[in-house]
């Protein structure tokens, strides 16, 4: 028995030894050879690695975060343009899952370390993606682009400037997701005598006629969460202009309003379940869904799982801009990019030109539950809510998002994140707006 | 089979029956969550069992991992082995030839177990590019690199613990140091092997951080297809539970198979007196 | 020449691994102390020199202090949690009734499942809604009349973080009793036989002769699981998020430096995790290499 075994481990050894020598230097492993359905890419064909290709255009390397549920299905639609449009390019779909691309971008930062981009990638438009690849000379200007394509005509005025530095745009945004949503259940609403509020105090009203009734009024989830209800307070406390004054320098943080929008906060913060640290954004949106609580601040994605959960508008759930902010379209939006020093750059202008098309557009968003970031897209292919989100789009002040990367770049936001946790902790006003001005000072526009 | 308490030992079970549903309160939530339909999926439902039994996410969720679960084995097999056969060549050199710095190699070579992975991801891709090891064999190179801290800590660990008369009978009969290592230490080292294994298969096989960063799409192991299939956004936890569950298949089976070598006794009858 | 021979050999096996380490791991903490001296800020590579300013900022840092808290009593728990209860199984294990490859194979088990879904299925159980929103293992104490054990689990203040070390002791206990396991496997009958024969009872055995023999295995345990739980990120991340109350280093870590771009602030957050691993691992190990010597 005891030689039997030291033979066979021997022998398991010395395969094993064969088996990593002769994957060997940057060719693919074994798999490719062993296995004919190793790859995730659509493409039927076994070519070696995209980044090994030279570089003649026959590919394309993507990097994304959409790899589940309607995400992945909006990207494969557009995929399916892309092919159509360039039947010779193959598309490496490189997406890594991670809720807001925190792995993605975590990939995506040793590579570009080590000077291994891919050809593009996917970001939120606006200061995440230009405060942090603009500055480190990571991304191409798109000028021309836009002037080849005229997207310049068919996107939002107000938009541009936000995805732009000095004058230069930096991506092609995709869709556009808004951030400014209150969702309510309107049966607890009518059961309960309640409007649907449109300013803070009326809020609070309702609010308070609610936990009254013995009623959750407000559904929250985890920090991240918390950051997003922010952000909608801060917009409907401050109104749009010097909500964008935060972010450009010309809003004092220090000053009183900001200390009101952030009281406000703090007496929002009040109506929430007690247990919200531990509910995801989902389990919260849930709560609505139920009849557990009353209304919830959250993106539209939400709407995306709530017809996912089987659930009508306007029956099972119903929708209006977050207090104080009616008029006012809270932006965010997934682009995309071209990498400096990209291997295929013919590929991904290819893959940008999709990107910001009206097919590939149409064909992504109401898959994904989005709308355009075009202006033109077809309505009708789109659900009610996306129909009425369309619509405000293209009539109403557009702002950014915090939570999504728009206003402030990583550093910022992430400074801001832990004066959140402060706050959340202690609840103390006064040292909260100390470690915001703080953060705008340290990573910010401020002086 | 001898018994150990004469108190007869079947009070035994009470105990282990608690930890049994200690251990399996979190499975059966996998399990039913597993079999349950989106919209079914409610914290406040979540003890309940499915409406039905379909297998509709196990299906969806193997025609998602599939594709990369041999990528897992041919990663994680080699680096298993290769780390445990080094761990145990280290452990004995460390432990029973004290030769001047073996105390100190010791700690230099554990220290290696320490480090946190984030922190040393950019150099790690910076030199697997400059070496030019990419994909699978990157990897696998990785895990048994930063594997062999740990197994050379339990081998040698188990090998201080042996008598040193085993060896000096073994050279008395002349047998010289790789003679003692094949003829009477390996023999023995089984238990060793199937702790050292059984840890080395299950992080190389879970490791998600080093896979994503080191492989790409047409080469990553099962722990990113998984991940993957989360979602960002709306995550589909009853696949994501089927998944998961299938992806820790394989490891089961190995822990199956290595618990047979959970022998007693092998040391039995080599001690004279 | 039968010295050098073997002196030889010795080197010549042992040297991959030195290679290994000090390329792996030594030049590589080099570089994470040399960013971690560095103004280092952005996507873009910047080695400029800053002082130990990185580490002065951590210290006051009032969220680094939380992380401190959260380690420490994640680590005891979870460490004293998981040696014992993995002790406990073993010995209940080397019993030799039947079915214990069943009841190892199942103990082990955990240990092989994601941590995404460890994470999610840990956080429905010890949710801690109240009233009629009651669920998880607060909805089945319940029921079974186990009010008294109802609680907050880990949205408990200051304490919450050793829910967590809870989770993690039902993954790792497991590999803590495989480890038991065979190291009381290799303890030879003939010891326990001379000592039953000299007249000790069962519990005598495992406490003067047993537990002595299984040293080293705690010791493995110990180094393992502390530095293990050192380092814990993702089970926290899957559990509860990124929230405040629940940092540990590992996500400070991560989101200052991959969310956040302070590339030098979060190599100073790795260098001072490494520092205090090996402050409190190294001198046991120096410890217990002097008691085997003394042997």
């Amino acid at each position: 028995m005891n030689k039997k075994l030291f033979a066979l481990l021997s022998i398991l050894v010395i395969a094993a030894f064969a088996i990593t020598a002769c994957g060997g230097a940057a060719t693919e492993a074994p798999a490719a050879t062993e296995a004919p359905a190793a790859t995730e890419a659509p493409a039927a064909t076994e070519a070696p690695a995209a980044t090994e290709a030279p570089a003649t255009g026959e590919s394309v390397e993507v990097f994304s975060w959409w790899t589940g549920g309607g995400e992945a299905a909006g990207l494969e639609a557009m995929m399916g343009v892309f092919q159509a449009a360039n039947p010779g390019i193959e598309f490496v779909n490189a997406a890594v899952a991670g809720g807001a691309g925190t792995n993605a971008r975590a990939v995506l930062a040793t590579r570009l370390q080590a000077g291994d981009p891919p050809d593009s990638w996917q970001g939120h438009a606006g200061q995440e993606l230009i405060g942090t690849y603009v500055d480190g000379g990571q991304i191409e200007a798109l000028n021309d682009l836009y002037e080849a394509e005229g997207w310049l005509a068919v996107m939002p005025e107000t938009l541009i400037p936000l995805i732009s530095k000095d004058g230069n745009i930096y991506s092609v945004p995709v869709n556009i997701h808004r951030a400014n949503v209150l969702w309510y259940n309107p049966t607890v609403l009518a059961d309960n005598g309640v409007e649907v509020p449109t300013t803070m105090d009326e809020w609070f009203a309702a609010m308070d006629t609610l936990q009254a009734a013995g009623v959750q009024p407000l559904a929250l989830g985890e920090q991240w969460t918390k950051m997003h209800l922010l952000e909608t307070v801060l917009l409907g406390s401050l109104g749009a202009d010097a909500y964008n004054g935060l972010w450009d320098g010309t809003t004092d943080w220090a000053s009183p309003e900001v200390k009101a929008a952030l009281d406000n906060y703090a007496k929002v913060l009040t109506y929430a379940n007690s247990d919200s640290s531990s509910l995801s954004w989902q389990d919260a949106a849930q709560l609505v869904i139920n009849g557990d609580a009353a209304f919830n601040v959250m993106g539209d994605w939400a709407e995306g799982y709530f017809r996912e959960l089987g659930k009508a508008p306007n029956t099972d759930y119903g929708w209006a801009a977050t207090p104080g902010s009616d008029g006012v379209f809270q932006f965010l939006s997934d682009s995309f990019v071209l990498a400096v020093g990209a291997p295929h750059s013919d590929g991904a202008t290819a893959w940008l030109k999709i990107a910001g098309s009206k097919e590939g557009q149409e064909a992504f968003n109401p898959v994904k539950g989005s709308i355009c970031a075009r202006t033109d897209c077809d309505k009708t292919l789109f659900g009610e809510y996306l129909q009425s989100a369309m619509d405000d789009w293209s009539s109403n002040i557009v702002v950014g998002s915090l939570t999504h990367g728009v206003v402030a770049n990583d550093s910022w936001k992430t400074e801001i994140d832990t004066a959140l946790g402060l706050f959340i902790a202690d609840s103390n006003v006064e040292g909260f707006q100390t470690a915001l001005v703080a953060a705008c000072a340290s990573s910010g526009p401020c002086k | 089979m001898k018994t150990q308490l004469r108190l007869g030992k079947y009070w035994l079970y009470i105990p282990l029956v608690l930890m049994t549903i200690f251990y399996l309160l979190p499975l059966y939530v996998m399990i039913i969550t597993g079999f349950k339909s989106f919209a079914e999926i409610d914290l406040k439902t979540m003890w309940n069992l499915p409406h039905g039994i379909a297998f509709d996410n196990y299906i969806e969720a193997y025609s998602k991992l599939a594709p990369s679960l041999w990528n897992s084995f041919a990663m994680v097999i080699p680096a298993a082995l290769i780390s445990s056969m080094l761990g145990s060549l280290n452990g004995y050199v460390l432990a029973k030839w004290k030769f001047r710095g073996a105390d100190v190699i010791f700690p230099f070579i554990l220290f290696g177990m320490f480090i946190p992975y984030q922190s040393i991801l950019i150099p790690l891709v910076q030199f697997m590019n400059l070496v030019g090891i990419k994909g699978l064999p990157g990897l696998a190179m990785a895990h048994i690199i930063y594997g062999i801290p740990i197994t050379t800590l339990t081998f040698r660990n188990y090998y201080a613990s042996l008598p040193q008369e085993l060896l000096e009978a073994a050279k008395i009969d002349g047998a010289d140091m790789l003679g003692i290592y094949r003829y009477i230490l390996l023999p023995i080292s089984m238990p060793s092997f199937v702790v050292v294994l059984i840890w080395q298969f299950t992080s190389a096989w879970n490791d998600f951080l080093f896979a994503v960063v080191l492989t790409g799409n047409r080469n990553w192991p099962i722990t990113v297809a998984l991940n993957n299939m989360a979602g960002s956004q709306i995550i589909s936890w009853n696949v994501q539970m089927a998944g998961s569950l299938l992806a820790a298949l394989p490891t089961l089976l190995v822990y199956i198979f290595l618990g047979r070598y959970f022998l007693r006794g092998l040391l039995a009858g080599s001690l004279k007196g | 020449m039968f010295r050098d021979k073997d002196r030889f050999l010795n080197i010549l096996l042992i040297s991959p691994s030195i290679l290994a380490v000090l390329i792996f791991v030594y030049a590589f903490i080099g570089w994470s102390v040399r960013v971690s001296l560095s103004k280092w800020k952005g996507l873009t590579a910047d080695y400029t020199w800053n002082g130990i300013k990185n580490y002065l900022d951590l210290f006051a840092d009032p969220r680094f202090q939380i992380d401190i808290r959260n380690t420490l009593i994640f680590t005891g728990v979870f460490v004293v949690g998981s040696i014992l209860l993995g002790f406990l199984l073993a010995v209940m294990l080397d019993q030799g009734l039947k079915g214990e490859s069943f009841f190892r194979s199942l103990f082990l088990f955990p240990m092989a499942i994601s941590y995404i879904v460890t994470g999610v299925v840990w956080r429905w159980l010890m949710n801690p809604a109240a009233g009629s929103r009651t669920s998880g293992l607060n909805l089945l104490f319940t029921n079974i009349g186990l009010d008294s054990l109802v609680n907050q689990w880990h949205t408990t203040p200051t304490w919450g973080i050793a829910a967590i070390a809870l989770a993690a002791i039902w993954q790792m206990s497991g590999y803590t009793m495989a480890l038991y396991l065979a190291g009381l496997r290799a303890i030879p009958e003939d010891l326990k036989e001379a000592a039953r024969i000299d007249g000790a009872n069962e519990t005598q055995i495992y406490r003067y002769i047993m537990l002595p023999l299984l040293s080293p295995v705690t010791l493995s345990a110990l180094i393992i699981l502390g530095h293990m739980s050192l380092k814990v990120f993702d089970l926290i991340v899957a559990i509860a998020g990124k929230q405040l109350p629940l940092d540990v280093p590992a996500i400070y870590m991560w989101q200052i430096t991959f969310d956040g771009l302070f590339y030098g602030r979060g190599a100073a957050v790795g260098v001072l995790l490494l520092i205090s691993i090996a402050v409190l691992i190294i001198p046991y190990i120096r410890y217990t290499t002097k008691m085997e010597a003394e042997q």
